[in-house]
């Protein structure tokens, strides 16, 4: 009782300095109001990914990438949209990256299904209006969720403005095959929020991630975005890279290549 | 002084035992919802919050109403209110409960919302949320109980609560300040993300709030012994008119910046409210209500018909109504469409939904009933 008192309160005061100090730096620090970048925030390791979306595109009707995250995950097969669960997907061009589109690109282009996660981004809002704590950043940029503290509360999907964040709103077992389950991975139960982890459980064994090893184009790239001669930064190198809706401050950490 | 509420006639029982039923209704309709998931109601990943959010949200300004016959009374002593600020007071006492009910039955793991203390966190406004209702509530059951005890025991109130009800006054407003910052801090929810979403709130919150305040004086003029006074009604009024007054104006605003700017994201969510951008069989049609009672009761208030009892019940009933269609549903729901992805999801409240709905209802409606009844006791025995 008394120790989570006094953790309360010295929590409390260490967030209330932050936030206030923060706003305060935010404000007064204003010829930096334009980069919200990674690099500011993570001066270590930043993980990140790249799409190439040429190479990607390639292959309309693939969901090699797709298949083997929710495999790994365990990430129920729900068919009703209204309720399904996505760590990784696809969507129209159009809707992923509405302005780059325009009148004159081919149709084709436009409606192209492409690949979305969450951007784990720099300055993540889900992360800021959690009220219990529940998800947060880790050092090296990747945002998680804790199962077991998440109330439901939905708020972060209501702050994430991708679309990133998927709630259980049944029993997701209930369209979990049994023969389907990957042992190793949890399950999750109804009423809490879930997303993709950029497969911090691979990552934290120096394992590539899941996604990553299944495109078979090698689409998707993975690695420290700070360190200039990593794999993802490779990529980026002479090609024009696209986030997603950066001009919202958020820092998305998921580069889309063309 | 309790037992004033164990006394009554017999249409004051068949009162208490409708709510009674509406609550079990709810309950059951809870147990359900519990078990099942929220899975059972409308809601959906675009739409992730609906009529429970959305009800917290209006309820929580028809808390922080309180604030319009508290200030004239106690800052400005303005006389008229003497008989009614108790009753603004033991308003908001409901509605905070209400309000809190409204999240617990929204949270998808309601066993753990403990976690909100145990692991504060101070970025989040829910946080601030959950600490400013709670304290609201505190402050109107101390202030509203002190002053009806002193009453009772035909004495001044204690000096004490003085303070309190100084306090009282700015916390209502923080309130609703809080809520709207719940919303107008997130990126990307355009309908949200705009400066004057608090001010909106305060504007709809003190003509919704009032409205309801003159319906339970007219109601308690006629079932009860206790008569508030006409004057007080009309001086209500007066608030409602200006208030709702501004409250359209705030929309006018909205409009304009959207519409003249022409970005796209701005216009979005407005095009789909107000005529069914997207999909035409929206919330078009409770907009629409929305707009011919708020309308309607503009006229009657600005009018001479507003001397004329009927036609005022009706107004203030008309704006009640029309806030809570505004910002009981339309402002929530329509603030998720079009989604992140410019996907245009339906939105309808399931029977299951709609039942724990009514039952938090009803169980306020009983909570505000029996303090209501308590009250008009303790002052018709005063007026006796
Ligand atoms: S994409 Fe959404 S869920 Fe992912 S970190 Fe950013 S805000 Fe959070
Ligand atoms: S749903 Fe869970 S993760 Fe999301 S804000 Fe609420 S408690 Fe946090």
């Amino acid at each position: 009782m008394n120790r989570t008192r006094r953790e309360f309160i010295r929590t409390a005061l260490e967030r209330g300095l932050v936030v206030i100090g923060g706003t305060a730096f935010a404000a007064l620090s204003c010829k930096d109001i334009f980069t919200d970048d990674g690099l500011k925030t993570h001066t270590g390791k930043r993980w990140g990914m790249a799409v190439d979306l040429l190479k990607c595109m390639k292959k309309e009707s693939c969901v090699d990438c797709i298949a083997a995250c929710h495999l790994g995950h365990n990430v129920p097969d729900i068919k009703e949209v209204k309720h399904a669960i996505t760590w990784i997907w696809k969507d129209e061009f159009e809707r992923v990256l509405p302005n780059v589109h325009d009148e004159y690109s081919p149709p084709a282009a436009r409606h192209a299904g492409t690949i979305l996660l969450c951007n784990h981004c720099a300055n993540p809002p889900c992360v800021r209006v959690c009220p219990a704590r529940a998800t947060w950043k880790r050092e090296d940029g990747i945002v998680v969720i804790d199962q077991h503290r998440c109330i439901g509360c939905r708020y972060c999907m209501a702050a994430c403005p991708y679309g990133s964040r998927s709630f259980n709103w049944s029993d997701p077992r209930k369209f979990l095959a049994k023969e389907r389950i990957t042992p190793a991975y949890p399950t999750r139960t109804k009423g809490t929020v879930e997303k993709c982890e950029f497969c911090v459980e691979r990552v934290d064994r120096g394992q590539g991630l899941l996604c990553v090893g299944a495109c078979k184009e090698k689409a998707l790239l993975f690695g420290d975005l700070n360190d200039p001669k990593s794999e993802v930064r490779a990529a980026m190198t002479g090609r024009t890279a696209l986030r997603r809706k950066s001009e919202l401050g958020t820092g998305p950490a998921v580069y889309y290549l063309l | 002084m309790f037992e004033k509420a164990l006394h009554g006639s017999r249409r004051y029982w068949m009162l208490l035992a409708t709510l009674g039923i509406i609550i079990t209704a709810g309950a059951i309709a809870y147990r359900f919802q519990l078990r099942e998931g929220l899975a059972l109601t409308g809601l959906s990943r675009s739409v992730s919050w609906g009529l429970y959010i959305a009800q917290f949200t209006f309820l929580v300004g028809v808390a922080a109403s309180a604030v319009t016959v508290v200030l004239p009374y106690y800052i400005h002593d303005y006389k008229t209110f003497g008989k009614i600020t108790i009753l603004g007071e033991f308003l908001a006492v409901p509605s905070v409960i209400m309000c809190l009910v409204f999240i617990l039955v929204d949270l998808g793991q309601p066993f753990r919302v403990f976690h909100v203390i145990m692991y504060p966190s101070l970025s989040s406004l829910m946080f601030w949320d959950t600490v400013v209702l709670g304290m609201y509530l505190v402050l109107n059951i101390v202030i509203g109980w002190t002053v009806i005890s002193a009453e009772y025991k035909r004495t001044a109130p204690p000096a004490w609560v003085k303070p309190l009800i100084y306090l009282s006054i700015p916390w209502a407003i923080s309130i609703h300040t809080v809520t709207a910052f719940l919303y107008a801090g997130l990126p990307g929810r355009d309908l949200w993300l705009t400066a004057i979403t608090g001010a909106r709130f305060l504007a709809s919150a003190f003509s919704s709030g009032p409205a309801l305040l003159v319906l339970l004086c007219g109601m308690s003029r006629r079932f009860t012994g206790f008569d508030p006074g006409e004057r007080a009604e009309r001086s209500l009024a007066v608030i409602i008119t200006y208030a709702f007054s501004a409250h359209v104006f705030f929309i006018v605003l909205e409009f304009f910046t959207a519409f003249y700017s022409g970005i796209p994201a701005q216009r979005a969510s407005l095009a789909h409210l107000y005529w069914g951008w997207g999909d035409p069989g929206s919330l078009t049609i409770f907009t629409w209500v929305s707009i011919a009672l708020g309308f309607g009761a503009l006229g009657v208030l600005y009018s001479p018909a507003r001397r004329r009892d009927g036609w005022l019940l009706a107004a203030v009933t008309a704006i009640f109504i029309s806030v809570w269609l505004e910002k009981g549903l339309g402002f929530v729901v329509g603030g998720f469409i079009p989604d992140p992805l410019e996907h245009v999801a339906v939105y309808r409240p399931t029977a299951v939904e709609s039942f724990i709905a009514a039952g938090v209802w009803a169980a306020g409606i009983l909570v505000l009933v029996i303090l209501f009844k308590i009250t008009s006791g303790v002052r018709a025995q005063a007026q006796r």
